[in-house]
């Protein structure tokens, strides 16, 4: 079945496929983030592949000068039953990505989770806000910079 | 349930969501004029710490904010600093009304990214054992169901069967409810002819118990006006919202893991998938009080299989050693040393597995940098993602059926603010 | 009481106080905070094995105003904490606090950015429960060191000191119970 799908994604997208991966029989296809969002919608729209249900999307800080930040979209579809996974990269100055909830409306919490975690800004996103920390709380807890045990002073207890 | 209108953080982001959402209301005056409701995060219906913000005209509900994050606790950041084995513990405190199921999905997915098999025993008797977690979970939402419309009997009865499965894990595991029963290659001891024999007494009594329970409910007037028609959501909403588990049974869309991806040797056992249509709390109601008995058919087909033999692979580089062996040879306890001070060392890769949770869909996404710790670990709770169809749920309910819909969603804060 | 006020330190207001006390710590109505896994404990303590209504603590109220004995029950996150204060100072006087579970006592097993590590940085707590997650049998030996601290009229969180006899009202070795 990856073969299938990875056959008709490169056929479409010619130069969109910059890398694929297949590790323990699961599909990785990293394609740049501008067409992130016509890909997946193709990937959805598609009669045979009909990757319908987004079961997750997350960051990832991997450290590293360029492309640091990259967000994973774990699509699957109910009717062949097989996922695939999708990744793009971004910088760290400028940590952008466009959003994912004009195709699968249950990308809007997953990006705001992403947002909260690693500071990945999603354009067009409708509701951009921390889901988890508080609102008024100024550092992004998943990047690797940020220690386990936070920064003191920057959450604040009620007087005793 | 209080009103806090004049507590509302001035014009905070979250009112301007609210503001948003394609009505147009001043909030200057409550009586004239919309209200706002906020409910929870310390709300009896919440199971937690759930906070909702609802937008009320009269007592119909408009509009409606998930506000959740009360019990973010950072799983995903401990699990980058802590070994494989050590994180262990912490998937018991996911999902806290099946742990024995997180266990299971989060040793699954280790080994999958080790490329290693448990051996046959093992593996039923991780079956075993998240079956009963679904019961349990199930029996759970049962109770919590009953007793936010408003019947404590229901509650009382499923707490008398969840005690009988508390023993149960007790024996099992040696713990109530953190039992961190599953090790990577295995599981921590064998179960004891006795428990089997426990195990067996409880699942010939339970559907008995069931049938109790559902003589009180399922012709009970109350009971079907408060669940009949409250919180519909269609299949195409509920796909698009990423809605899985019994939530997403209850549409007509027959989606269940064990089916679809049969893993661990659900592929030799013969149950059905229960299916209803409508969409509604009722339905997902009927969905869970079917999969208990499914669950049932299920153990007993599993203690008619069950095979003999180890409970734990033997993998010297990936798989702790018992301890009868470290005590005794020299090469075990090297990699007994190594394993506990360095970790078990996956290959570079990147795996996602995923299990059918009672809830829905518990994935892990690991990514391994080849070092004994994940570089990356990403928990895909089914809580979090069936949470973000609440307000589809709500749309123009009345304020009392709030309590019923978040309870026939049965959410679970542990793992939907990780 | 207040009855000191009007007859003095004498025979009669201490017995009253003792009598009050009595009927205090055999009605305490407890304010179930529970926020995650030990919540599940919690209400096992409350169910039909545990029984707590055998100690006259089986009211549990919701609603802050109407309880007197607070179970925080569960990790206490930044963002909860101020929830818990808040319902903590809508409680009226006398009340007391019980943390259960490691989480709420020290953090327990979450060295995390997000968990206070040990509510009692905001909140004053009368008995600490170990265990990750105390077993019921835990908890209701709990309540009743709570109910021997009530007896003697002690309460951290209340101020003023709510009962008369000075002698008594030193401050006691705090119990914390183990295993
Ligand atoms: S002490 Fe343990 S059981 Fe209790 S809330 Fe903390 S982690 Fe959960």
């Amino acid at each position: 079945m990856n073969a299938v799908v990875l056959e008709k994604l490169k056929s479409r997208f010619a130069n969109a496929v910059l890398d694929t991966n297949e590790f323990r029989g699961e599909l990785t296809v990293v394609v740049p983030k501008e067409r992130i969002v016509d890909v997946c919608r193709f990937l959805k729209e598609d009669p045979q592949l009909q990757f319908d249900l987004l079961a997750d999307v997350c960051g990832i800080d991997m450290y590293t000068p360029t492309k640091r930040f990259g967000v994973i979209y774990n699509l699957y579809s109910l009717k062949n039953k097989n996922r695939i996974r999708l990744k793009v990269f971004t910088e760290e100055e400028d940590p952008k990505v466009p959003t994912m909830t004009g195709v699968y409306g249950t990308a809007n919490w997953h990006e705001r989770e992403t947002f909260d975690m690693f500071g990945i800004i999603f354009e067009g996103h409708p509701d951009l806000r921390r889901v988890y920390m508080p609102e008024d709380f100024e550092h992004y807890p998943l990047r690797k910079d940020f220690p386990l045990m936070g920064i003191p002073g920057s959450l604040s207890l009620p007087k005793k | 349930m209080e009103t806090r209108t004049d507590e509302l953080p001035r014009k905070s982001k979250i009112l301007q969501a609210l503001e948003d959402q394609n009505t147009s209301v001043s909030f200057d005056d409550p009586l004239e004029n919309e209200m706002i409701l906020n409910m929870g995060p310390q709300h009896p219906a919440t199971h937690g710490v759930l906070r909702l913000l609802i937008r009320l005209d009269g007592e119909t509900v408009v509009g409606c904010v998930p506000e959740v994050g009360y019990l973010h606790r950072g799983y995903e950041k401990l699990a980058e600093n802590c070994s494989y084995h050590e994180f262990i513990p912490h998937t018991d405190r996911l999902d806290y009304l099946s742990p024995l199921s997180n266990n299971t999905a989060y040793a699954l997915a280790v080994e999958k990214l080790l490329g290693i098999e448990a051996p046959p025993r093992a593996t039923y008797i991780r079956m075993m054992i998240t079956e009963l977690a679904r019961i349990s979970s199930h029996l759970m939402f049962l109770g919590s169901l009953a007793m936010d419309v408003g019947a404590l009997t229901v509650w009382m009865w499923s707490f008398r069967e969840r005690e009988k499965e508390y023993d149960l894990f007790e024996s099992i595991a040696g713990a109530r409810f953190t039992t961190s029963y599953t090790r990577i290659g295995g599981i921590a001891q064998d179960v004891s002819p006795e428990t089997i024999a426990s195990v067996k007494k409880f699942v010939d009594e339970l559907p008995g118990h069931i049938r109790e329970c559902e003589k009180l409910l399922n012709t009970n007037r109350i009971f079907l006006e408060r669940t009949d028609g409250i919180g519909v959501i269609t299949p195409q909403q509920a796909i698009d919202l990423g809605l899985t588990g019994p939530g997403l049974r209850a549409c007509g869309i027959e989606h269940d893991l064990r089916k679809a991806n049969p893993y661990l040797a659900y592929s030799a056992m013969d149950f059905d998938v229960p299916v209803y249509e409508g969409g509604d709390a009722l339905a997902r109601y009927y969905v869970r009080m079917d999969e208990m008995r499914e669950s049932v058919k299920i153990v007993h087909q599993i203690l008619q299989k069950m095979p003999t033999g180890e409970v734990h692979a033997f993998k010297p580089k990936k798989v702790l050693p018992r301890k009868e062996r470290i005590y005794t040879r020299m090469e075990e306890l090297i990699h007994d040393f190594m394993l506990v001070n360095f970790g078990v060392e996956p290959p570079v890769g990147e795996i996602y597995s995923a299990v059918e949770a009672p809830k829905g869909e518990l994935g892990f996404y690991i990514y391994s940098h080849g070092e004994g710790y994940p570089w990356r670990l990403k928990i895909r709770s089914p809580s979090f993602a069936n949470l973000q169809s609440l307000p589809v749920m709500m749309n123009k309910c009345m304020i009392s059926d709030v309590v019923a819909i978040i309870a026939s969603l049965d959410p679970v804060m542990g793992e939907a603010d990780k | 009481m207040g009855l000191e006020h009007v007859f003095g330190d004498s025979f009669v207001t201490t017995k009253i106080d003792a009598a009050i006390n009595w009927c205090r710590k055999n009605s305490l109505w407890p304010m179930p905070m529970g926020i995650s896994c030990c919540a599940i404990e919690m209400m096992a303590f409350a169910g039909p094995r545990f029984d707590v209504a055998r100690f006259g603590s089986e009211v549990f109220r919701f609603s802050p105003r109407q309880s007197d004995l607070m179970i925080v029950a569960g990790t206490t996150t930044y963002k909860m904490s101020k929830v818990v204060r808040k319902i903590y100072d809508q409680m009226p006087d006398p009340k007391w606090v019980i943390a259960m579970g490691a989480c709420t006592s020290s953090g327990g097993m979450y060295r995390t950015y997000s968990v206070v590590q040990g509510i009692d940085q905001f909140l004053p707590v009368d008995v600490y429960v170990a265990g990750c997650p105390p077993r019921p049998d835990n908890l209701i030996n709990a309540l009743m060191k709570l109910q021997e601290k009530i007896q003697r009229g002690e309460s951290k969180g209340s101020f003023p000191a709510y009962v008369g006899d000075a002698k008594l009202n030193q401050p006691q070795p705090l119990p914390i119970i183990t295993g």
